[in-house]
């Protein structure tokens, strides 16, 4: 469906100092694809909260960081893939202020508003994956695949 | 034992290269002097370069025939290394201080193995060949044994060095400073994530009760991200400093960090906000000065 310009990167999520690390290489792959600062800021928070939910309520995990392009634009697209509990009401995490520890529960649905594409896969049990990808200048419109 | 099945397979052959190690000593620290190793890592001038490079040079050579000696060519922990791991580390330092990545370093330690290895051969012309051979490998495994040794060395210095930076980090960044009477400010730089944050916040009101300031101000313009948990810290905080009686101010908010929160859906409305340190110490002087002015207005005849 896409084509990768640049490498994609899979780095691990297991401590305060990783999340460090996530954010400092995907802001530096968003600047490198051309986003602008306002767009980087947006897509690095937005990483930011869902890094640590994944280290916070996932018990750590990973993420892959790949540079994509449809229909000639090109974007960021981050998978956060954890083992953790995973989350039984996905309609109650993803609201405004729902939280299940004593954060202000904006992380997943202020991540949510703050990219293009947001994708969550969610089994109690089995963990949680969430994959967001933002574009470099607005998301492309479907349907013009060369 | 790995020790020992080592010193059994190059018994011989280590011993012959320990000799050669010796008796060939300075030939091989002068070639070794010019190897890109040595290359930034003493003096300014070539002449000091060269001596203190042929200095380490010969520091290692010994280190190695003692291993040699011993017959553990295979063993990074033999006693012969301890001697050198200073200058190996130090050694190793300047040439990452210079750019090269830990393997790049491993890389150039292994370019050290040529020039010996050329001298061995020479040296041991008329003897069999096969123990040429074998002397050859001894020193080869020796060889890729003080490589080991380096990068474990190297390492091992980068890991110290960012556990030492750790704590330091933390206090540097958050000096607390006061503007004026009763107003005290705090710059915040680089990421808030787990412990700095409370540092931060213990620092900050600390300053408060000690001046007995009205107003604390937080200037965020060294904060790259602004996350929910940034956010919850910075209200967290002023709700602090409201109850010891000081008005927090946040100063430094960038456009796009701005609207990055807005679009967050953070409400950060609780909080008076300023785009910059001065306008933030404007506000508190202007509300400082207004309550002075205010009574003295009404006294004065
Ligand atoms: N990776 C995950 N694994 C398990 N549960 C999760 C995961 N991510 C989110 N959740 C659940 O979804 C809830 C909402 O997440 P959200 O990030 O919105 O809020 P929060 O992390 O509790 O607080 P905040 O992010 O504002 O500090 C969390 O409280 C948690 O119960
Ligand atoms: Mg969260």
């Amino acid at each position: 469906m896409e084509t990768a310009g640049g490498a994609s990167a899979c780095l691990p999520i297991r401590s305060d100092l990783d999340l460090v690390w996530v954010r400092q290489h995907a802001r530096q792959a968003a600047a490198q694809l051309g986003f602008g600062l306002v767009a980087q800021t947006k897509l690095v928070t937005a990483i930011s909260e869902l890094a640590r939910n994944t280290l916070v309520h996932g018990g750590g995990g990973q993420v892959e960081c790949t540079p994509v392009s449809r229909a000639g634009v090109r974007g960021l697209r981050l998978t956060f893939r954890d083992e953790g509990p995973g989350i039984a009401d996905l309609d109650r995490a993803l609201r405004d202020g729902h939280t299940r520890g004593g954060g202000l529960g904006m992380g997943l649905s202020g991540a949510r508003r703050l990219v293009h594409e947001f994708e969550i896969d969610s089994c109690p049990g089995t963990g949680t994956t969430v994959t967001v990808t933002s574009w470099v200048t607005g998301p492309p419109r479907p349907r013009e695949e060369p | 034992m790995p020790e020992q099945e080592a010193a059994a397979q190059h018994g011989a052959p280590a011993r012959e290269v320990g000799d050669f190690l010796r008796r060939r000593r300075e030939r091989i620290a002068r070639r070794w002097a010019d190897a890109g190793l040595f290359r930034t890592v003493f003096g300014v001038s070539r002449s000091a370069h060269d001596d203190a490079a042929v200095e380490t040079g010969r520091a290692v050579v010994d280190a190695l025939a003692s291993v040699a000696a011993e017959g553990r060519v295979a063993d990074p922990d033999a006693d012969g290394f301890a001697a050198v791991r200073d200058q190996l580390a130090r050694t190793a330092a300047a040439r990452s201080r210079a750019g090269l990545t830990a393997g790049q370093v491993s890389l150039e330690v292994d370019a050290l193995r040529a020039p010996a290895d050329e001298l061995l051969v020479a040296d041991l012309s008329g003897r069999p060949d096969t123990f040429v051979r074998e002397c050859a490998t001894a020193l080869a495994v020796l060889m890729g044994t003080l490589r080991l040794v380096v990068t474990e060395t190297e390492l091992r210095a980068r890991q110290e060095i960012v556990e030492r930076q750790r704590p330091e980090l933390m206090e540097a960044s958050t000096p607390v400073v006061r503007l004026w009477r009763g107003v005290v400010a705090v710059p915040l730089v680089g990421t808030l994530d787990g412990a700095r944050s409370q540092v931060v916040t213990e620092a900050l009101l600390d300053a408060v009760v000690q001046q007995r300031a009205r107003f604390a101000i937080i200037d965020i313009t060294g904060v790259p991200t602004v996350d929910s948990l940034v956010a919850q810290h910075l209200l967290r905080t002023a709700e602090a400093a409201r109850l010891l009686g000081a008005e927090c101010v946040i100063s430094g908010i960038r456009p796009a960090i701005a609207q990055t929160i807005v679009r967050l859906g953070v409400d950060l409305g609780s909080v008076t906000t300023r785009a910059t340190l001065s306008d933030a110490l404007g506000h508190a002087l202007r509300r400082l000065g207004a309550d002075v002015v205010a009574p003295g207005g009404t006294e004065s005849p």
